[in-house]
């Protein structure tokens, strides 16, 4: 058995995530880096919410709080405190990981049912509390100065710059997911998916090992909104918390196979893509949601494992390949 | 003193309306420990037939509003049929995004039927006075449109045979079947009540809010709230719930600025949930 073999599931995964690095860069328009960016900000968030999702069973509806969350303190150090995109971008994800470390103390005590509601609640109440908070600029948000893309050679340097630091971010949330789902840890945490009572029997410390699966899922979406509201250039209450994106990152673990490293990407991938072709298709373009709806309940009724799941169940050879 | 009896009455009124919204979503969870994730958009189809209803056909709202009961409660069992009935068994997360892909398939079309603009009925019935605060008829009405939808649901739930395979159903479906209850027909029964009870509220809160085609989603979101307040699966709690909201919506902004109410909803929502999720009248687990 030779040993590169072991981390094929990994490097299909990576090269993946690769190909919407350099396709943009081999064909140099800005408009195909845009959609990769798009893409590999799906993929970073729908891998991050696996952890939590796929790998520990728990239904978070408010995924998409950490990504405001984490936007808004880097838009804020900044544009307001002239912190460098870096130390921002740290600090977005942690003040984001220590979220969901005291969030979940609280919320992961709830199962089923009450734990998706009160992401719900999560979501809506920071959401509620951003509009009428003044430092961060209230109902109507913060712009950022124009002038301080100069520091980094100028807008579209920035916008480069930025689309760098992406690809390594979505690269590393791939690697830690990876990571997790095949260490001793993810193995308890796979173990409170499949019943909690009984992991917890076997010795799997649940409340910690939840807690900490939060948390990583929390990181890297406060990295990707720090990122992405700098790009952005403007940050407001609504557009960075909305409901609509938690649940769609949910459509796209459960197209790709949620408990599964590849599973993610796949469904980020197919799920933007779908909707880039509905959008701008003239006969869906105006009913591309109740597209994106139907399709999701038929892979609810028919194929609950998703794509990645299902072919690894129907061809167990694919097994080592596709993880 | 007067702002505050004004805006507490008209909270309060508002209360029942929020009431029996969340009465669909509870009896729902209660029975089939489904949580409807098209709850709001139900209640924006009960907005919008009632507008078409009266804007096109000229019918009276209120006699609308029986066409819409009638509509929701086929609409509802429809949806069991077609979608919750095969997840019902499955983990919460299948009937979570079962009934969320139903809620993006109406909004979708929605959104082409009507855009998101907003739309109101150029219906009123005038209002009167009682001392200092003043009445404003049709949420009068809707109030007690509601108190009599609350009635008829308990008598329903409490003395017809259908209610009485409803409850038992929601106590034990097994044990049901085997005394011979259609367990399935019931089920896709209580369904369609929820959601009749949905159009009910979007169909009342028309005859005086303007709303647009995602307005549901506002109320789903308070029905949550309502629900959790009152207890899962406790209808009457329901009621009670949405009158506490109503009241809570009331007295805020006479002390502080309206945009703070979502975020004391939503905390209270929370902590609500960690504290005592059965609810602040404990219904039964």
């Amino acid at each position: 058995m030779k040993n590169w073999q072991k981390y094929l599931g990994l490097l299909i995964s990576l090269l993946a995530v690769a190909f919407f690095a350099v396709w943009p860069l081999a064909t140099g328009k800005p408009a195909d880096r845009e959609v990769a960016f798009t893409i590999l900000k799906a993929i970073a968030l729908a891998a991050s919410l696996n952890v939590i999702l796929g790998y520990t069973g728990y239904v978070s509806f408010g995924h998409i709080v950490f990504f405001g969350l984490g936007g808004y303190i880097g838009f804020y150090l900044i544009s307001e405190q002239g912190w460098s995109l870096y130390l921002s971008m740290a600090a977005g994800g942690l003040i984001s990981g220590l979220f969901a470390y005291l969030l979940g103390k609280a919320i992961l005590r709830l199962r089923g049912a009450y734990f998706a509601l009160a992401t719900i609640g999560v979501n809506q109440a920071v959401l509620a509390f951003i509009t009428n908070f003044d430092p961060l600029g209230g109902p109507i948000g913060m712009t950022m100065n124009f002038k301080i893309y100069q520091d980094y050679g100028g807008a579209a340097e920035a916008l480069q710059l930025v689309f760098y630091l992406t690809i390594v971010i979505t690269l590393i949330t791939i690697i830690v997911s990876y990571l997790v789902r095949t260490s001793k840890y993810g193995l308890g945490l796979l173990a409170i998916r499949e019943d909690e009572d009984a992991a917890e029997v076997m010795g799997v410390v649940a409340s910690n090992a939840k807690t900490w699966a939060y948390v990583i899922s929390a990181i890297f979406p406060g990295i990707i909104g720090v990122l992405f509201f700098f790009k952005n250039g403007n940050i407001e209450p609504h557009p960075a918390f909305p409901l609509h994106t938690s649940i769609e990152l949910i459509v796209m673990v459960m197209l790709g196979g949620q408990g599964t490293v590849f599973g993610p990407i796949l469904g980020a991938t197919a799920y933007q893509r779908m909707r880039g072709l509905l959008v701008t298709s003239p006969i869906f373009k105006n009913i591309q949601l109740s597209v994106a709806g139907l399709l999701l309940l038929i892979i609810v009724l028919f194929i609950p494992a998703g794509v990645v799941g299902w072919i690894r169940n129907r061809f167990p050879n694919t097994r080592r390949i596709l993880q | 003193m007067d702002f505050l009896l004004a805006s507490v009455s008209d909270g309060l009124l508002i209360g029942f309306i929020y009431g029996i919204a969340a009465m669909g979503l509870s009896l729902i969870f209660g029975v089939m420990d489904v949580i409807n994730l098209a709850h709001g958009p139900i209640i924006a189809l009960g907005m919008f037939s009632i507008y078409l209803l009266f804007s096109i056909l000229g019918l009276h709202p209120y006699i609308g509003l029986i066409i819409v009961a009638a509509a929701g409660l086929l609409l509802g069992m429809i949806i069991y049929a077609i979608v919750v009935r095969r997840v019902i068994d499955g983990p919460h997360l299948s009937t979570l995004l079962a009934t969320f892909s139903v809620n993006m398939i109406i909004i979708g079309l929605g959104t082409a039927a009507f855009s998101t603009a907003p739309y109101n009925i150029e219906f009123s019935l005038g209002r009167f006075s009682i001392g200092p605060v003043t009445f404003i008829v049709t949420r009068v009405i809707g109030a007690l449109a509601a108190i009599l939808v609350t009635a008829g649901l308990y008598y329903f739930l409490y003395k017809s045979r259908p209610g009485r395979y409803i409850r038992a159903v929601a106590n034990n479906k097994a044990a049901a079947e085997l005394v011979g209850v259609p367990s399935n027909l019931i089920l896709a029964l209580s369904f369609g009540l929820g959601t009749m009870l949905a159009a009910l509220a979007g169909g009342l809160i028309a005859t005086f809010f303007p709303f647009t085609i995602l307005a549901g989603g506002t109320y789903e979101l308070k029905s949550f709230v309502i629900v959790v307040l009152g207890g899962l699966g406790d209808p009457i709690g329901a009621l009670v719930g949405g009158l506490i909201l109503g009241l809570i919506e009331g007295i805020i902004p006479t002390f502080m600025e309206t945009t703070w109410v979502p975020v004391v909803e939503f905390v209270m929502f929370v902590m609500i949930l960690l504290v005592r999720p059965s609810g602040l009248f404990g219904a039964k687990q």
